[in-house]
């Protein structure tokens, strides 16, 4: 079914619901790169106009990706629940951003169930950044492997120490100066160069033994495909979290290598380790816009709704940690600093609106018209919308991956200016070593080699290689 | 590295800072990086951004080469300009009108190899690095005795722009030497594609590529080396790409004398 809208003497006509989201969305170079963004600034207003007049119930009635033909579909629509739809399902999407805007956090704890993807797609294109900030920050989504994550007044740090090389002693002292900075409550993840099952099983043993020395109360987690995951447990190494990137539709799940039996699969054999000790939030998925269109899985539909329908795949397995990779994809999907500062935005809305513990590596490539500071706005931002966690890597240069994100020091700055706390076992465990005051902030004299006094053998490891 | 318990307990985080290229150890002031940390990485994303936006000096390239010995082409993909290039890849991937026209005009007969010079996202690698690369390759195709092309010099390319070039320069195999996306520490990195049978929609399944092809990497010779061995393996099974894997190691262990192919950063042709 066409939609119309008419502005002055032009009527605005969109082929079906999935051109009409495209050509609402805030424009940006992959809708561009696609061929389904607006052609002029009065088509993307028109078609916003006109998606505000959208009934709720129409987005579920008319998938954008035939059940038929995609497992992402039936798995939105198999797994729906009607009744937290039904609080909104009298609502078009213009009147659900008022709703959203004066609902509290009980109310949006409630209906999370009942929303869709393409719904909190939707109403996203026709919010602003405010509106977006606004929403999220009542949106708690709260979850708990061997800390807490997620709650109000809180912002965790995953400790990112990646090496070219995946030198055990170069990894070491990466972590150890994250430490330093009481960062890694989120997770010490590591993005391995090597995936060769013999690699991993050193890396794996490395961050297991470092946690237990130490006694940390957090995970680790080598960021491996799925199935070489699911080989390392079978072999009985120890592993936290299973990690997977993922994406919104069915053929972009399989240009990874990923199906959802698969992922199915991974998350049965990580809860039954048990590893959790006051939760099992087991699974660290990522996401990012423009991951179905660099496969040529986009069946003409806008980036930013693809993205949400990743989350869609993350919600079943109640993920520990889902991070969208705003920047990393290129300027071909996002050209500039204020496309990628839109697309975090969105992307941590449409997350926690779902119910999905959404975080935000704010990151971007050196081809990318962006620099870090658009970074320091994105993460200034994110801290204000009640963002679960963000990355702390070594100076924000990841010497592995050639990006640039988010430092130990960025993430300073931001409980400086912000009052945000670390997640609440790890801010003890601070305090305990003495890295910390009670206050949680780092002791001015010499945290460092109170640090390492606390782990000499560690700290020996380090020196020795 | 000693392991004395007295040197750890004094200094311990600058011995840290050895074992790891990340930006570890900076220091703090306040919740804050120190001055000259800031200004350090505002520097390297200085370097990195000049890498991928100052235009390809075609001229002086074609020249360098040209000294070398070999014929040269400049083209143009469709991409008009850089602001075009970085939204559209696509664009990049093709060739321009006046191109397609120039190479329509040729009469070339059938060669080996086809070698692209292509700006890529770093004009600096190629500015730095293109004509002593193929100095040090140049004795690997005398020695082979392919018949080449004339090498092509690329602006606002990307990789894939080489194989309607390498297919209308009838060309049996083509390399496209191209600028990489430059890292923070790495604005001057080449990387190498090489594709057997050349025409437009091979995928990047099909390719192989040597990478970090830069002084603090992977020398000019032994990137060469690299090439030869790939080259010589995609002629003889006649394909490229996933299912012909880098087995150079070897072959450069049985080299005369290995250590002579580099690490050398003028990029030296071996003696």
């Amino acid at each position: 079914m066409a939609y119309r809208h008419i502005v002055g003497p032009r009527t605005h006509v969109f082929a079906d619901l999935a051109t009409l989201m495209a050509k609402a969305t805030p424009v940006r170079s992959g809708d561009r790169l696609a061929g389904v963004a607006a052609e002029s600034a009065e088509e993307e207003m028109a078609a916003r106009w006109c998606l505000a007049d959208v009934p709720l119930r129409e987005i579920l009635a008319r998938p954008l990706i035939p059940y038929e033909d995609d497992d992402v579909t039936r798995l939105i629509l198999d797994t729906h629940d009607v009744p937290a739809f039904a609080d909104i399902a009298h609502l078009t999407v213009g009147d659900f951003r008022e709703f959203l805007l004066t609902a509290t956090s009980e109310t949006l704890a409630r209906i999370a169930p009942g929303i869709t993807p393409e719904i909190a797609a939707a109403v996203s294109k026709i919010m602003r950044n405010q509106d977006l900030i606004l929403v999220a920050r009542k949106c708690r989504v709260v979850t708990r492997f061997r800390n807490t994550i997620g709650l109000p007044g809180r912002l965790a740090v995953r400790l990112q120490p990646n090496h070219p090389t995946d030198d055990a002693a170069g990894i070491t002292a990466s972590i150890l100066d994250g430490l330093s900075y009481g960062c890694g409550d989120a997770v010490i993840g590591l993005n391995p160069a090597s995936d060769s099952v013999s690699t991993l099983s050193g890396l794996l043993r490395l961050f297991d033994d470092l946690i237990r020395r130490l006694e940390i109360p957090t995970q680790g987690c080598i960021l491996t495909h799925v199935t070489t995951t699911i080989e390392a447990m079978n072999r009985g190494l120890p592993v936290d979290l299973v990690f997977q990137s993922i994406a919104g539709t069915q053929g972009a799940n399989a240009s990874f290598g990923v199906t959802l039996p698969i992922l199915r699969e991974a998350h049965e054999a990580a809860l039954a380790l048990k590893r959790g000790t006051i939760g099992d939030n087991c699974m660290y998925f990522e996401t990012g816009q423009g991951s179905a269109l660099s496969a040529g899985q986009h069946h003409g539909i806008d980036q930013q709704t693809l993205e949400a329908r990743a989350y869609a795949v993350a919600r079943p397995f109640r993920p520990l940690l889902v991070n969208t990779v705003v920047g990393f994809i290129g300027p071909e999907y996002l050209y500039d600093g204020k496309e990628i500062i839109r697309a975090g935005l969105e992307d941590h809305f449409c997350g926690k609106l779902m119910g999905v513990p959404l975080g935000v590596d704010v990151c971007y490539t050196n081809h990318a018209e962006a620099d870090q500071n658009d970074m320091d706005t994105l993460l200034t931002l994110l801290g204000t919308a009640g963002c679960n966690f963000v990355m702390g890597i070594p100076g924000a240069d990841d010497v592995m991956l050639n990006y640039q994100s988010t430092s130990f020091h960025d993430s300073l700055y931001l409980r400086e200016v912000l009052g945000l706390k670390r997640a609440p076992e790890f801010e003890a465990w601070l305090a305990q070593i003495g890295l910390t005051d009670a206050d949680g902030t780092l002791l001015q004299e010499g945290p460092s080699a109170r640090l390492i006094a606390a782990a000499p053998g560690l700290g020996d490891r380090g020196m020795a290689a | 590295m000693s392991d004395d318990h007295t040197a750890t307990d004094t200094d311990p985080w600058a011995r840290l800072a050895r074992l790891t290229p990340a930006r570890i150890g900076l220091g703090r002031v306040g919740s804050g990086l120190p001055t000259r940390e800031v200004l350090r990485f505002g520097l390297a994303h200085a370097q990195a951004r000049d890498a991928v936006h100052t235009p390809l000096d075609g001229e002086t390239v074609r020249a360098g080469i040209a000294a070398l010995g070999f014929d040269t082409l400049a083209l143009a993909s469709a991409a008009p300009d850089r602001a075009t290039y970085l939204r559209r890849p696509d664009l990049g991937r093709a060739l321009g009108d006046e191109a397609q026209a120039a190479l329509a005009a040729r009469g070339d007969g059938p060669v080996d190899l086809a070698l692209v010079v292509a700006d890529g996202l770093s004009a600096r690698a190629v500015h730095e690095g293109a004509a002593g690369f193929l100095a040090a390759f140049q004795p690997h195709i005398a020695r082979a005795g392919w018949r080449l092309a004339p090498v092509v010099v690329a602006t606002q390319a990307r990789v894939a722009l080489g194989d309607g070039i390498g297919a209308a320069l009838k060309a049996r195999a083509v390399v496209v030497i191209i600028g990489e996306r430059p890292g923070l520490s790495s604005p001057d990195s080449l990387g190498l594609y090489l594709t057997f049978g050349p025409r437009v929609g091979r995928s990047d399944a099909e390719r192989n590529c040597i990478s970090n092809v830069r002084p603090a990497g992977l020398s000019h010779e032994l990137a060469a080396f690299k090439l030869d061995w790939l080259l010589t393996q995609a002629f003889a099974l006649g394909i490229s790409g996933v299912s012909l894997k880098d087995g150079s190691g070897p072959a450069l262990e049985a080299a005369p004398d290995p250590t002579k192919l580099g690490p050398g950063p003028t990029g030296q042709p071996p003696a």
